[in-house]
């Protein structure tokens, strides 16, 4: 199985990510706690950026809402430990299809009635914000006054709970990254993949030759938002506090899909390369910022924007696939 | 020989418009079938409809003794109808590997099993050298049979072939009417074809169906339809016979 | 509640709601002559807002005077958007046009925030406290000449595209891209036009909005929200649609603030949206483009 899932990668482009793998794995141990702060905000959205780009860069679909299934994740999990002391591990076996089903709502609304394109990004922007205003008024999760959970000692770590040093959601977060990028490569060598890719090029054509593209744009927009769901699990736990305003707020999801585009949407490696650039500059800035005693907030908004105008207008196909050609890792024609 | 398509009394009209105006025909099995007329005939109004793009306003599509005509264009391809566009659309992103693999994906699990099947049909299509190209960067007539081969794929029992020889030089015509000869002789593919360039028509249609204003004005065997007067004059004009 | 209550409520929310429908006729133009979504419609209505606000802080003059002024500050900006950077973009695929927006909306948000701050910020006009009694009717000044204005900057609108050559020749690229080019008209220019006169358009609405009410950074994207979803309920491309949409979702906010939680109302405007995007696309008054 190892065997297809690196068949025609380039040897150096292999080594390179192993390399990679084994710097990561080793940070902790060398990196200060900022630093290290640093390192796990970058996987969080790199890893977000690779669920996100399941919907958009292999099936074409837009979402601007993604904050939705984050926040969902997010409050399912928080609010059964606060209330019933239900772990997160747990508390995830309800969160995953939570989200896949909202996911599917939206998906049946927009497909079955062929709202497609920016409308559907407005649908989905749309339904965030109906949940951001909504969840103010949700009691169980303590409205806009906000969830908090209790926050123990750091002695040591419980994973079972998720209550623990930084190190243990880094490499929560890492083995995250990694298995997206797994089941990221090897969903597009699969039938799906290959179905999602001819949706995303031209979805009539598709259905020409046979595909229903109905049934397999519900796949991506579910597995998606079930991957998406996991993230805010571990949002939940490693800040402790939820509220509904910044959780389904649209800027969460305009830094959702930031990433991937810099990178290159429908790349594998694209999401996890932006995340890099965009996290790690943004928070140089941030530094930088600080270090002149300057207090911008909103600086690193400005930072992210002029980035997305950036690659847009440059390089719209992303860095990632502009830095294979620099460096000579393009496969061969 | 039974009819593997059986249109009857279709007709469409768009606003004010007859497109289409209660055409029949039947399509033997492993036969090739042309469907010639003007432009705007309502020649690919009529294709549209049998691949369920839209459905008729009026009459039955009848395939492999199933009605079709109100299946979407995904369910008539699983039964086995394949189809190429006027204007064609390959997927420009994916590698001509790539593109015909998704055809063959569709009776297939495997993308193994696909991706063999698919070499096959490249082979038979001189596309397999090409395989590894992106399909954008494919001249007009190599995307053409791109086009076809990814139809190919999905194994069809009816192939709906669009102005395929448009834009090609006549070799190119040749070669291709050759290798539809061959796949007709071979496997028994049934073969709807619109088509403009005559000599393609002539070299490959068993039975020939013009359509002027979106109804038939004559039905028959090649030799008889190229003589009759009612057809030369409306669209072949008397050069084609001479 | 007494009656009167609720028909000052949906009076007040019908004249706010003739400037939203003012804000969503510029995406509307827009979006019918340039085929452009514009993600950045509300923060640039926020630009309009806070130079009024800083105008008004420096030299106490009163918003409606400014209103010329400022609408042309913002249609040169967007003539500029449009010119150097959408134009670039015709052929690009539409999620790459919608993107760069976005871009452009992050980018001016944040700039409105290092720039004013993240508190509200008002105008105080001198008959911010006014109203007028007609019957039983008791109705805000600000809000009459809000509503008034707006109605005076959308005739103008509509009569400078119908009487006018320049606007005939903008409805005519709308029509007909390829056609207009063979005719002649240098499509660039009147695309970076219409954005120019769309911009203007919320700028005016800003200016009369800041009467009504304050404000913040954050304001920018809510009200973007707000326009397409004027816009898509009353139909993209129609400019009637648009005003009809606006007075429509003023009055359903109105109420829905009076009748249930006020910081409820805009989900009433997201469901409004939803329930348009799947049942009727191409909203009121909208043609059905296939």
């Amino acid at each position: 199985m190892i065997a297809r899932l690196i068949a025609g990668v380039p040897r150096r482009a292999l080594l390179m990510l192993v390399a990679l793998l084994i710097a990561l794995i080793a940070a902790p141990l060398f990196a200060g706690d900022y630093l290290l702060t640093v390192l796990i905000l970058i996987l969080y959205f790199a890893y977000l950026g690779q669920s996100w780009n399941i919907m958009m860069g292999f099936a074409g679909q837009l979402s601007l809402g993604h904050a939705l299934y984050v926040g969902l994740g997010a409050y399912t999990a928080a609010s059964l430990y606060v209330h019933f002391g239900i772990g997160p591990w747990l508390g995830l076996l309800v969160a995953i299809p939570l989200a896949a089903l909202t996911g599917c709502f939206i998906g049946f609304l927009a497909f079955r009635f062929r709202v497609a394109g920016v409308y559907f990004a407005i649908l989905t922007i749309a339904v965030a914000e109906f949940a951001r205003v909504g969840f103010d008024h949700v009691s169980w999760t303590s409205g806009a006054s906000g969830l908090f959970l209790p926050v123990a000692q750091y002695a040591s770590n419980d994973l079972w709970h998720l209550r623990g040093r930084p190190a243990m959601f880094y490499y929560i977060l890492l083995a995250a990254t990694v298995f997206a990028l797994i089941f990221c490569r090897a969903l597009l060598q699969s039938r799906v993949g290959y179905f999602w890719r001819a949706i995303r090029e031209d979805e009539e054509a598709a259905r020409s030759a046979g595909i229903d593209t109905f049934h397999y744009k519900m796949i991506a927009v579910a597995i998606s938002a079930a991957m998406t769901s996991f993230a805010g699990v571990i949002y939940a736990f490693y800040y402790n506090n939820l509220f509904p305003e910044q959780v389904f707020h649209i800027s969460r999801s305009i830094e959702i899909i930031l990433g991937p585009i810099v990178g290159g949407i429908g790349t594998l490696l694209g999401p996890i390369l932006g995340a890099f650039i965009l996290t790690g500059l943004a928070e140089t800035l941030n530094s930088a910022l600080a270090a002149l005693g300057v207090d911008l907030p909103g600086a690193k908004q400005v930072f992210y924007g002029i980035c997305l105008l950036l690659v847009i207008t440059a390089l719209p196909d992303g860095v990632w696939p502009w830095l294979c050609k620099r460096i000579g890792l393009e496969r061969k024609q | 020989m039974s009819a593997l398509l059986s249109v009857q009394g279709v007709s469409k009209r768009f606003r004010g418009l007859v497109a289409v105006d209660r055409v029949s025909f039947d399509v033997p099995q492993g036969g090739i079938f042309a469907v010639i007329g003007p432009n705007g005939a309502g020649k690919t109004t009529l294709f549209n409809m049998i691949a369920g793009m839209f459905p008729p306003d009026a009459g039955t599509i009848t395939f492999a003794g199933e009605r079709i005509e109100h299946l979407p264009a995904d369910g008539i391809c699983r039964r086995g109808i394949g189809r190429t566009f006027q204007i064609v659309r390959p997927f420009p992103g994916l590698s001509v590997e790539d593109n015909v693999i998704v055809g063959a994906l569709l009776h297939r699990r495997q993308v193994d099993a696909a991706r063999t099947h698919a070499h096959d049909v490249l082979r038979r299509l001189d596309l397999y050298d090409k395989r590894a190209q992106r399909a954008s960067s494919l001249t007009l007539p190599d995307r053409k049979r791109l086009e076809m081969a990814r139809a190919l794929a999905t194994d069809p029992k009816l192939l709906l072939l669009d102005e395929t020889m448009a834009g090609l030089r006549p070799t190119e015509t040749d070669r291709i009417v050759v290798i539809l000869r061959e796949l007709n002789h071979e496997t028994g593919l049934t073969i709807l074809l619109i088509e403009h360039v005559m000599r393609a028509v002539m070299a490959l249609a068993g039975h020939i169906l013009v359509l002027h204003h979106g109804a038939e004005i004559a039905e028959g065997a090649p030799g008889e339809i190229v003589r009759n007067p009612a057809v030369i004059e409306s669209y072949l004009g008397v050069e084609a016979v001479a | 509640m007494p009656a009167d209550i609720y028909l000052n409520v949906a009076v007040g929310g019908v004249l706010t709601g003739l400037v939203y429908g003012l804000m969503a006729l510029g995406l509307s133009v827009i979006f019918g002559v340039v085929r452009v979504v514009n993600f950045a419609h509300g923060e640039m209505m926020t630009i309009a807002m806070y130079i009024a606000v800083a105008l008004f802080a420096a030299f106490h003059l009163d918003p409606l005077l400014m209103l010329v002024p400022i609408a042309a500050v913002l249609f040169v900006f967007g003539y500029l958007l449009q010119a150097r950077l959408i134009n670039k973009f015709i052929t690009r695929p539409e999620h790459s046009q919608f993107l760069l927006l976005v871009a452009v909306a992050l980018i001016i948000v944040n700039l409105m925030l290092i720039i004013f701050g993240p508190d509200a910020r008002s105008v105080q006009a001198s008959y911010a406290y006014d109203s007028f009694k007609l019957g039983p009717l008791i109705v805000d000044a600000t809000k009459l000449y809000a509503g008034a204005a707006a109605i005076l900057v959308a005739a103008a609108l509509v009569a400078f595209f119908q009487y006018t050559r320049l606007g005939t020749a903008i409805r005519a690229c709308a029509d007909n891209y390829t056609g207009a080019l063979v005719v002649g008209l240098d499509v660039e220019h009147l695309y970076a036009l219409t954005f120019g006169l769309g911009a203007a358009c919320v700028g005016a609405a800003g200016v009369m909005l800041v009467l009504i009410v304050d404000v913040t950074p954050a304001l920018g994207p809510s009200y973007t929200l707000l326009a397409f979803v004027i816009v898509i309920t009353g139909g993209l491309g129609s400019m009637p649609g648009a005003l009809l949409g606006g007075v429509l979702i003023g009055l359903t906010e109105a109420m829905a603030g009076l009748l249930f939680d006020p910081s409820a109302k805009s989900m009433f405007a997201f469901g409004i949206l939803v329930l348009v995007l799947l049942f009727r696309p191409q909203g009121i008054m909208g043609k059905r483009t296939s």
